[in-house]
């Protein structure tokens, strides 16, 4: 097996700087469709990316072979790519790209995620899933975990030595429910939307039971609904859709490389400019967004990005102002603008980009029952459920599970179908109340980049309310 | 010895060992997958970042006693430390299905037959591949993806069922900008020839040359609208979200289901189908099946078939169609019908001509509503003559309006639409798609 400081020592002068990113992954999906197993699968990766510095250029090439005589082949390749391409860079990258940070860092956990075994996680899912069929029009039942454990390893010829370990859980509970071709789905707050860093202590029977029954009692619910009404109202949103709004209208556009347009062939480019930080309302003076990887168990938070730079929180809206975007040390190099520790790679087999990582929404001082008294006319949103958004991250559409009507300041009675749609500016601008208490959510699933990258990002935010939405129903 | 020869002796040699550890009453399989890839990518017309991806991995599937239990791993390419690999996986999985429940919709492994396909292709040595790209590109704002080398895919099982499929292909997938304004183009093949990617390129250049004009800003409404290749194709891989999977269907999640129950009908129009006879991609699936080499699924505005996986076969007691498991198609064509490329301006009259579509999603599953953007080359478009691009627009549109009564030509031609995703690893296929013009195509913002 390879010793990496051994390999590292052997290699360190083949280039202007070298590095060995080695990491290996266990993905375990365990999911459960009306009572039955469904999959039980293990995912393992392990492999090692080389990273060379020549003449400015960065260069990357991964193997899964992780034997001495793969990792020689991977640095002959990336020297190869690093020479001929660096006559055309984009950029004379240096070695203030790269730090050399000693450390380390492991998710907190509980209880390892080897206490529990496939056959309890699925017998708690069998639970889960028989407690959704609260009606026979309950037609679909579903219960979906998935488990990483990853190990990364980082060293480079100027002395960087860096060890993450990650261990992160996330569930997903879904029911269907039809009347004829009425058919309604609520969840669990969304597909997935609860991961943490957490261990085996998140398969707690009672509680995925309890959450497994409301979810089955609110589809049905929903099948006797009216539809959401379509008007230009207030509008409240539950956490579990604040992720998806702050994820794509607030983290994306923030993505240097987007700003750069690196991201313009395939997810797109940003509506926001450069000379925009300091000066652009974003918001509305109640939004405050920080750029944090450092809260624990928050679903990315981390040590170090794949730079060996050290992550800190930063705000990135203060008082609705932008302040600063998402931008790795190479991105702040070409953008002469600070950033953050966000150069992160999905895996051994990808170099590393501008991504997300705990994109928070900072809560504010007011209780959701304020917010809801406040409110004449407005629609209460749950859940997300449908999302699209363009690609400078401007005009998005944005559908839930479940919503309530508010009149004269009270719940009145459950929509179905609901959606609403705005632009990034002008709707943040509208932010007018801030709950206090914050919950968190996160996805496993931001896809991005060339060659194409999923990576996990964690989101905790407020109840939120905005004025003169436009929603809508089916 | 090359990737694919060496990645086939390390293959078969693991495979062996693992399938001769079976013990009785048990069934396994193993699928495998293999990339040796270069990816350059590209902004400005200069090069952003290289990768070469090296990676291997194997899947072993263990089947006793009614329960399944499935692991992945990466192969080194040290045979002995493989077999010992496969091995582990196989002793780890045996574990865990003795503390699973039984899964009473298991499929029975059985010997689904054997092949061997393996395409040769002519790419660039990685050496040229940064010159070849970048030296037609200047004079333009180019930005994109260049990925190549070869692909690979194969299963076996212990019932002695064998398949392996190999290609050698790359794809140039990119766009060309002026300032906001921008066109998108890919060039994907088996042989790199410069002359045919140079031509290509300039089509490009002279259609961005179109967009050289001030954006016309439209109001939300509906517009009759001429979709290109591009944009029907980005609305077609919604039918491999859920559309058109019986499971889906049966747990109403198939935003086909009004066509299946006759409530609602597609144009005579539009047919769909699954053809494997286009060559894009092979014809196994995960479980060494044989999918029919044609199948229609919408015929003339009518469902004719979902894809049904031997899983759901089994559950819902119907005749399977060696669908994948997420049931959906892997190697789509969407017939083509009268509309000549030459009348598509005059048919279209005034409206909408939309090269690109970006970000599509279900707003509504039960009426198969989609809502997306508008992106790329498009264009207003007054009594048969280009106006001007358009600022974006977002859509939000029903499948059984624009596909069904409001569909009123399809062009006589059919683009090939390959599968650039590199998610995890490069993808195989590809879909063949005509252009269509529609009426009263809704835009909402």
């Amino acid at each position: 097996m390879l010793n990496l400081h051994k390999t590292m020592k052997d290699i360190s002068n083949a280039a202007d700087w070298v590095s060995l990113r080695q990491l290996s992954e266990k993905t375990t999906w365990r999911s459960v469709r009306d009572e039955k197993p469904v999959t039980n699968a293990i995912v393992f990766t392990e492999g090692i990316m080389v990273e060379v510095l020549v003449n400015g250029q960065f260069a990357y090439a991964a193997t899964s072979d992780i034997s001495d005589g793969g990792v020689k082949r991977a640095l002959e390749q990336a020297l190869l790519m690093a020479k001929k391409s660096s006559a055309h860079k984009v950029h004379p990258f240096t070695l203030d790209q790269r730090i050399a940070s000693k450390g380390r860092y492991s998710s907190p956990i509980v209880k390892s995620l080897d206490a529990i075994s496939a056959g309890e996680i699925n017998d708690i899912f069998v639970a889960a899933t028989k407690a959704m069929k609260v009606s026979d029009k309950v037609v679909s039942r579903n219960a979906t975990a998935m488990i990483v454990e990853t190990n990364m390893k980082y060293v480079s010829s100027e002395g960087a030595d860096i060890e993450q370990n990650f261990s992160i859980v996330s569930t997903d509970l879904s029911v269907t429910a039809a009347d004829g071709n009425n058919v309604q789905m609520r969840s669990d707050s969304g597909g997935l939307a609860r991961c943490l860093q957490v261990g085996a202590e998140v398969f707690d029977r009672a509680s995925l039971t309890q959450r497994a029954q409301r979810a089955g009692e609110e589809a049905i619910e929903l099948l006797a609904a009216d539809n959401c009404p379509e008007e230009t109202v207030d509008l409240i949103l539950a956490p579990d859709i604040m992720t998806l709004q702050v994820h794509e209208s607030i983290g994306h556009p923030l993505e240097y490389d987007r700003i750069l347009g690196d991201e313009r062939n395939y997810a797109g480019w940003s509506f926001v400019q450069p000379s925009d930080f300091g000066s652009l309302q974003y918001g509305s003076k109640l939004m405050n967004v920080t750029f944090d990887p450092t809260i624990e168990g928050e679903m990315a938070s981390y040590g170090y990005d794949d730079t060996g730079l050290a992550a800190t929180k930063q705000f990135l809206i203060k008082d609705g102002v932008l302040e600063r975007g998402l931008g790795s040390l190479e991105s702040q190099a070409r953008l002469n603008l600070p950033g953050v520790a966000n150069y992160r790679s999905s895996s051994w087999n990808r170099a590393p980009i501008d991504r997300m990582a705990n994109i928070n929404l900072e809560g504010g001082t007011q209780t959701l029952e304020d917010l809801i008294s406040s409110v004449e006319r407005g629609v209460y949103m749950k859940a997300n459920k449908s999302w699209s958004i363009d690609d400078y991250r401007n005009k998005f559409q944005f559908g839930c599970e479940y919503a309530q009507l508010i009149e004269n300041g009270k719940i009145t009675k459950t929509l179905k179908n609901p959606n609403y749609r705005g632009t990034t500016v002008k709707f943040w601008n509208g932010l007018k109340g801030v709950s206090a208490k914050t919950e968190v959510f996160g996805s496993p699933f931001c896809g991005k980049g060339e060659p194409n990258q999923i990576i996990r990002v964690g989101h905790a935010t407020p109840h939120c309310l905005f004025s003169n939405v436009e929603v809508f129903g089916a | 010895m090359n990737f694919t020869t060496r990645t086939q002796i390390n293959f078969n040699k693991v495979a062996d060992k693992v399938l001769a550890a079976i013990l009785p009453n048990e069934e396994i399989s193993v699928n495998f997958n293999a990339e040796e890839t270069l990816f350059v990518r590209f902004n400005n017309s200069k090069v952003r970042q290289t990768t070469s991806v090296e990676q291997t991995s194997l899947e072993i599937r263990v089947q006793f006693n009614g329960r399944t239990a499935d692991a992945s791993f990466n192969l080194t390419g040290n045979t002995e430390h493989d077999q010992a690999q496969g091995l582990k996986w196989l002793e780890i999985l045996r574990k865990e299905i003795a503390t699973l429940p039984e899964d009473p919709y298991q499929v029975p492994m059985t010997n689904n037959g054997s092949s061997e396909s393996a395409h040769t292709g002519k790419l660039l040595a990685a050496a040229d591949v940064v010159e070849a790209i970048v030296t037609p590109a200047q004079g333009c704002d180019f930005a994109g993806l260049y990925t190549a080398g070869p692909l690979i895919t194969a299963n076996r099982n212990s019932k002695g069922q064998s398949h392996w499929f190999a290609t050698e292909s790359f794809f140039m997938d990119f766009s060309i900008y002026n300032g906001q304004k921008a066109v998108k183009g890919v060039y994907a093949g088996t042989e790199w020839k410069q002359t045919d990617f140079v031509k290509q390129l300039e089509s490009s250049k002279a259609q961005l040359a179109l967009m050289d004009k001030p954006k016309k800003v439209l109001q939300p409404g509906a517009y009759r609208t001429y979709l290109a290749p591009g944009a029907v194709a980005e609305i077609a891989g919604m039918f491999r979200w859920e559309a058109m999977s019986y499971n889906a269907y049966k747990q109403g999640n198939s935003s086909m289901k009004k066509l299946a129950d006759k409530e609602k009908s597609l144009s005579p129009k539009f047919s769909l189908r699954e053809n494997f006879g286009m060559g894009l991609t092979h014809r196994f699936n995960s479980l060494g099946e044989l999918a029919p080499e044609n199948l229609d699924l919408i015929k003339n505005g009518e469902l004719a078939n979902f894809m049904v996986s031997s899983r759901s076969a089994k559950e819902y007691g119907v005749t399977g169609n060696a669908a994948e498991g997420y049931e959906g198609p892997r190697s789509m064509e969407i017939s083509s019908g009268t509309l000549a490329k030459e009348d598509i301006l005059k048919e279209l009259g005034t409206g909408l001509y939309l090269s690109n579509l970006h970000y599509i999603n279900w707003s509504d599953r039960p009426t198969a509503r989609i809502t997306g953007m508008t992106r790329y080359a498009c264009f207003w478009v007054e009594n048969g003559e280009i106006v001007a691009p358009i600022a974006d627009l977002r859509f939000d549109e029903s499948m059984y309006d624009c596909f069904g009564e409001n569909l009123e030509a399809v062009t006589n031609f059919q683009d090939v639409d390959p599968e650039v995703g590199t998610y995890h690893g490069r993808s195989f296929g590809g879909k063949k798609i005509p252009g269509m013009l529609i009426k009263d195509f809704k835009f909402t913002l």
